[in-house]
Parts: structure tokens; C-alpha cells; sequence
């Protein structure tokens, strides 16, 4: 789950002690002008969960209340990567010495959280790091000793910051500190801007909670952004299913992830569309029903595969609610069965006798025919 | 230790549960020895007749045993897998899913710490066909598993077990099933499978089912390409767009790694035979068997 800047910073960045600038959550250009006359001379940013704002012409500089009300006229409504900006940020406007980057973020490959520094903040940290190694210190993490502030020293030292050693030690600590308490997957600030009066300030922040950990960072959660779902992906979400629109007319619906990426493969395979990636695998295979109702749900469906090879996941209990789903939409779209695994004597035998449908003794059969059918 | 052997004892942590219930009398019925189970509720009682503990720990001392299997929900994971690496645990199948990341992190230091092995998270298990099974794998149904010369590695429990059954299908037995997990922090790697099977003397080849994201079919090709058994590989993800998580967290192409191509790619460029379609493997396996077994035969 991503957090729009302004939320990463008043609900984790400060709380935490790191210093940020002045600013105020703004929804219309009125408000924007309002607040420069609180804040002054300012920058107008636009709010969506996205790393592309600058580029995009989201973010703007403005002198005065006019300036700063035509800003957030022309940035509100702007569609950003996808997102539509429904609120600016406007913040004041720092005095900027030297722009470092600071970070904490998840290192799957080795399994440990890995504290990142550079001097050279300000830009697209991977560019940096692709371009000089050298100008990116990596700090791996052992979790169950923790990052403290001997470790941030340790890991400035030689570093000529121009007197900014102190402060960002405390920030480096500090983002360590909020990574473990808020379950982040990443935690970064780009720019972390020393400013000519020596204060150390976040100008940006981006924030990534593990959504595996959302059970227990519930009040945080609650502030995130929002995904880009589409309608119907949303709904899926709402009934805890794994639902994406592809842009086919291949209907699928298959049980667990490896299957269900394979079942959209062999589609393409034979020179179909898969119209969705949705699985019913692990503690979700009870949720058949809702399945259906969601692929059929898709405006270019003309077939539907149903693939379902069971080893956690029941097949009869898949296939009953399948079949009573089927019997209550009565949907016009041709299906196609391959069924095997845990329970699949009782799936085969109820989809025969309640659809009349003879199952597919090949998965690939099966997707075949529904590739045909959609043609 | 990461092939299942008829031999190991096994703990089961939450096998009051509904599903450890379910998947502990599937696995007694296949063979399996289940020497203990976990219960902090009902310590000192049985269930299907095996005696319960309070802990991993408190089993350990008084039944011990090689290998735990957790019916744990992801609140509670990483308390019961820490007592069962501190316990002593050599190999610990880890089948829950949606673990908060840095609880899997903490799991695997301490594994590491305490030479414990994990496999998975989120994974299907461990199956070896005419010996047992550990997890949640069909492992007890002879239509899908039966003992044989082939080596199975597989992120995903569903398609892995869709490839035994075509390997069934088509008369070959399996040697080992080794389901790594979907998650993008395992404790086992396919390339520590691979190295388990190599060393296997009942296995003659091995297929690996891999999945878009990370970079482990990348290492396991390297892997592979010094190998004296033959591989042949499925990836599956081909059709899926890149930037999605695609139910699996280890599934998602972000940036330039990760992606089929580059998977399929390193494969070939070792002398794997990758396939388009599951059905096509029991061919390939076929195929290269005869062709390894010609070849040991001309050295031999």
C-alpha cells in the first residue's frame, strides 16, 4: 500500500522527529491561495501516490496568492501516471544548500532491510546508482540487532555532508525507526535538503507498507491511497479476491496463482486474450460464487475457462459453487472445464449431471476450445 | 535435509485446527510420521492420537523430531516458527501465506542462526511419492503422485500439482515433490532444490516450475547448466503484465529483471528444455531420459 506524500509525512515522517516543511493539504484553488498568505512563497504538489509528478508537470512554484490559486487550478484534475490529483500540497519553500537521499527499504534478495545514503539526492536514485555505484552507501540490516545511532555514524563516516553529519544521523535513525514500528516496505526521503539556516528537512517522502502487515497497522492504513482499480477490481477487493481486468475475452477462473498465470499462457499460446488474472487459491477457494459473478462481469467476455487442479484448494467445493453461481446468472458465454486434483471425482460428476458439461481431460483442451469459442 | 524421507518425525504446529486436522490424517494415511503436535490450549491431551505440547519446545524434549509443519495463520507465524528453530527443528515447512515481510526476515535470521532450514513461506509442501508427505499437497493420491525418477521443484502448490499428474498420466513417477513457495523471501531457493536432487540417487531428472519475478530461475539455470542430470523447466507468466502481483508476492516484473524472456533466456542458454504448456513436459521428460540413460550407457 502507497501513501501520498503529504499523508507519509504528517502521519509517520513527523510524528517520528524528522523535520518537514510548513504546509497545508489543499482540495481548490481558493484554499491554495489561502494558504500562501499563511505559508508564502511556496510550492503547489500535487497528491497521488506516484513518483512521477515533476516530470508530469505536477508540481509548481508560485509568488503569490494568485500564483499559487492558478498553480492548483492547472495541476487539480491533472491525471498523474493514472491518478487523478483531487488535492495539492502546498508547502513553503526552502533555501536549499545540498540535496542527499535517505532511505530504508525491504531487500527481498537477501531477506534483511537495507539503509541507503547518498550526497547526491535530489534525483531518480537508481539512475544515481546505475551511473556511479559509489555515490550510493548501502548499510544491510541485521533485524534482530537493529539500526541505532552508532550505525548511522558509522555508516557518514568520511562523508563530507557541510555540517549536516549530525542531523542526518538522526533522520537515518529515525527512518530506521519508523520502517520496523510501521511495517514499511520502503521509506524514503528524496530530497532530504540541508537548508542554509542548518536545519535538516524532508522535502519529498514516499512510503510503502507491506500489505501483509495491514492486520496490524490498521490506523495508518487507513490513511493510504488507493489503488488503481478499476470498478470491478474493486469490487473483487471488497470480497478479499485477487482480481485484475486484462483487456482479452478469455474469461478465467483457476485456483491459485502459479495455475491461474498458466491458464492465461496457454490462452495466449493457442492466439487467445486472457480477460482476467483471478484466482480462488489458498483460504479463497470457498469464494467461487463471487468469482463468477466477477468475470462474467467483464464487458468482452465471450468464453470462460474454468481450471482447477486442487491441492489445498477443495475441487468439489470449488465446483459446487461454481454450478450454483452458473444456475443463478444463467450466463449466455460458452465454458469450458478442466478439473483435477483433491475432490475431483465429485467436482466432474456435478458439473456433468447440473450443467450437462463434460469436463476436459487436458487443461490445454480445455483453453483451446475457449479460445475457439471467443474467435 | 530437504527431500521428505519416511523416516523423519514430524511436529505439527496447530494440528487441532481445522485444516492441520484435515492435512495431519491425509499425511499419517500416506505414511508419514507424525510423532507430535502443537496446542497451547489442550498441552497434555491427543489428537487422531498424537499427543499434544504446549510448545515446539516442550515437544522437542519429550518426542523428538526432525522436521515441523505449521497450521499457523500469519498473526501467529513467526512466534511458532522462532520456537520451533530455537527448538531445534532441522527442517520447518512453513505453508502460511500473507506474512508480514519483516516477521519472514526475522524467521530466516534466526533459521539461519540456528542451522534451521525453511521452506517456503507460502508453500505447498514437501511430497515423496511411496514415502510421505509434509503439507498441503495431494501427496496421499496415487492418480497424482507415484514413485518414480523424476525430481519436481515448484513455487505454486496448484500447477505444481498439475505437473505430476501429467507426469502420472504419462507412466512417470516422481522422486521427490519440493514445493520452494510463492513468496519473494523462501528459505529454500530452486537452486538449493536442484542441488538436493542432484545429489539424489533415485532421481534421474528434474523438472523446474518457475514463475515470472526475482531472479531465481536466473541462478537456477546457472546452476543447471553444470548439472549431470537433465532439467526441464515451465515458467509460468508469460501472459502476465508486468508492475501486477499477480496473487503470488514473489510474481511481480518490476524494472528490467524478473521478466519471461529473461528467465526462459538464461534457461536455454544452459541446456535447459523449456516448454510452452504443461502437457508438453512428460514428452521432454521422456525424451531426455532416454537420451541421459543412452548417454550414461556410452560412458559406462
Amino acid at each position: 500500500m502507497n501513501f501520498e506524500e503529504h499523508a507519509a509525512k504528517t502521519k509517520v515522517l513527523s510524528l517520528a522527529g524528522v523535520p518537514i516543511p510548513r504546509g497545508k493539504l489543499c482540495l481548490s484553488p481558493q484554499e491554495a491561495g489561502a494558504a500562501f498568505r499563511e505559508i508564502g512563497p511556496c510550492v503547489v504538489k500535487a497528491q497521488v501516490p506516484t513518483g512521477k509528478r515533476g516530470k508530469a508537470g505536477g508540481i509548481k512554484k508560485a509568488e503569490s496568492a494568485a500564483e499559487a490559486a492558478l498553480a492548483a487550478q492547472a495541476i487539480l484534475g491533472m491525471a498523474i501516471d493514472g491518478y487523478p490529483v483531487e488535492r495539492v500540497l502546498i508547502e513553503e519553500r526552502a533555501e536549499i544548500l545540498r540535496e542527499f537521499y535517505a532511505a530504508v527499504v525491504s531487500d527481498a534478495a537477501e531477506c534483511r532491510p537495507l539503509v541507503l545514503f547518498s550526497t547526491e539526492g535530489g534525483m531518480d536514485i537508481e539512475e544515481t546508482s546505475a551511473r556511479q555505484p559509489q555515490a550510493v552507501r548501502r548499510c544491510p540490516v541485521e533485524i534482530d540487532r537493529g539500526f541505532g545511532g552508532e550505525e548511522a555514524r558509522a555508516m557518514l563516516a568520511g562523508l563530507d555532508l557541510s555540517g549536516a553529519e549530525a542531523g542526518v544521523a538522526a533522520v537515518l535513525e529515525a527512518l530506521y525507526t519508523i520502517y520496523r514500528e510501521r511495517d514499511a516496505e520502503l521509506i524514503e526521503i528524496n530530497p532530504l535538503a540541508f537548508l542554509k539556516d542548518g536545519r535538516v528537512l524532508a522535502l519529498d517522502c514516499k512510503l510503502t507498507l507491506d500489505d501483509a502487515a495491514v492486520f496490524r497497522q490498521a490506523e495508518l492504513a487507513s490513511a493510504g491511497a488507493g489503488d488503481k482499480a478499476t470498478e470491478l477490481e474493486r469490487c473483487g477487493a471488497e470480497r478479499g479476491l485477487k482480481f485484475i481486468e486484462l483487456d482479452g475475452n478469455v474469461g478465467v477462473l483457476a485456483n491459485g496463482a502459479g495455475l491461474t498465470m498458466t491458464t492465461m499462457d496457454v490462452i495466449r499460446h493457442f492466439g487467445g486474450k486472457p480477460a482476467n488474472f483471478l484466482e480462488i487459491g489458498g483460504e479463497a477457494y470457498t469464494k467461487a460464487e463471487a468469482a463468477l459473478d466477477l468475470v462474467l462481469g467483464g464487458a468482452g467476455v465471450k468464453s470462460l475457462v474454468i481450471n482447477f487442479c486442487g491441492a489445498f484448494a477443495r475441487t468439489d467445493v470449488m465446483a459446487e459453487g461454481v454450478v450454483t453461481a452458473w444456475e443463478k446468472l444463467k450466463p449466455k458465454v460458452p465454458v469450458f472445464f478442466s478439473i483435477h486434483g483433491t475432490g475431483e471425482d465429485e467436482a466432474v460428476a456435478l458439473v456433468r449431471r447440473r450443467l450437462g458439461i463434460d469436463p476436459f481431460d487436458f487443461m490445454e483442451d480445455a483453453v483451446k476450445a475457449a479460445v475457439d469459442a471467443a474467435r | 535435509m530437504i527431500i521428505f524421507r519416511r523416516s523423519h518425525r514430524v511436529l505439527v504446529q496447530g494440528l487441532t485446527g481445522k485444516q492441520g486436522t484435515f492435512w495431519a490424517e491425509k499425511m499419517i494415511a500416506c505414511g508419514t510420521r507424525i510423532v507430535a503436535g502443537v496446542s497451547p490450549k489442550r498441552a497434555g491431551e491427543t489428537q487422531l492420537g498424537v499427543p499434544l505440547f504446549a510448545s515446539a519446545a516442550a515437544a522437542m524434549a519429550a518426542l523428538p523430531y526432525e522436521v515441523a509443519v505449521m497450521f499457523i495463520p500469519p498473526a501467529a507465524a513467526k512466534n511458532a516458527a522462532l520456537d520451533a528453530i530455537a527448538a531445534g527443528t532441522r527442517l520447518l515447512v512453513c505453508l502460511t501465506e500473507h506474512i508480514p515481510g519483516q516477521d519472514v526476515m526475522a524467521m530466516h535470521l534466526a533459521a539461519r542462526r540456528h542451522g534451521t532450514r525453511i521452506i517456503g513461506p507460502n508453500t505447498a509442501g514437501l511430497v515423496t511419492p511411496g514415502e510421505g508427505f509434509v503439507g498441503i499437497m495431494p501427496g496421499h493420491n496415487p492418480n497424482i503422485f507415484r514413485p518414480g525418477p523424476v525430481g519436481v521443484i515448484s513455487r505454486s502448490g496448484s500447477l505444481g500439482t498439475l505437473i505430476a499428474l501429467n507426469l502420472t498420466r504419462a507412466g512417470i513417477g516422481q522422486s521427490a515433490f519440493i514445493g520452494i513457495g510463492g513468496d519473494a523471501m523462501v528459505g529454500t531457493t530452486p537452486v538449493e532444490a536442484l542441488c538436493a536432487l542432484e545429489e539424489d540417487e533415485r532421481t534421474k531428472a528434474v523438472v523446474l516450475v518457475g514463475e515470472i519475478g526475482g531472479s531465481m530461475e536466473e541462478e537456477a539455470a546457472e546452476y543447471a547448466a553444470q548439472m549431470s542430470k537433465p532439467v526441464i523447466a515451465f515458467v509460468a507468466g508469460r501472459a502476465s503484465p508486468p508492475g501486477k502481483k499477480m496473487g503470488h508476492a514473489g510474481a511481480i516484473v518490476t524494472g528490467s529483471g524478473g521478466g519471461y524472456a529473461s528467465k526462459r533466456g538464461a534457461l536455454e542458454k544452459a541446456g535447459v528444455l523449456v516448454v510452452d504448456t504443461p502437457r508438453e513436459i512428460p514428452g521432454a521428460v521422456s525424451r531426455r531420459l532416454s537420451h541421459a540413460s543412452v548417454m550414461s550407457g556410452s560412458r559406462g
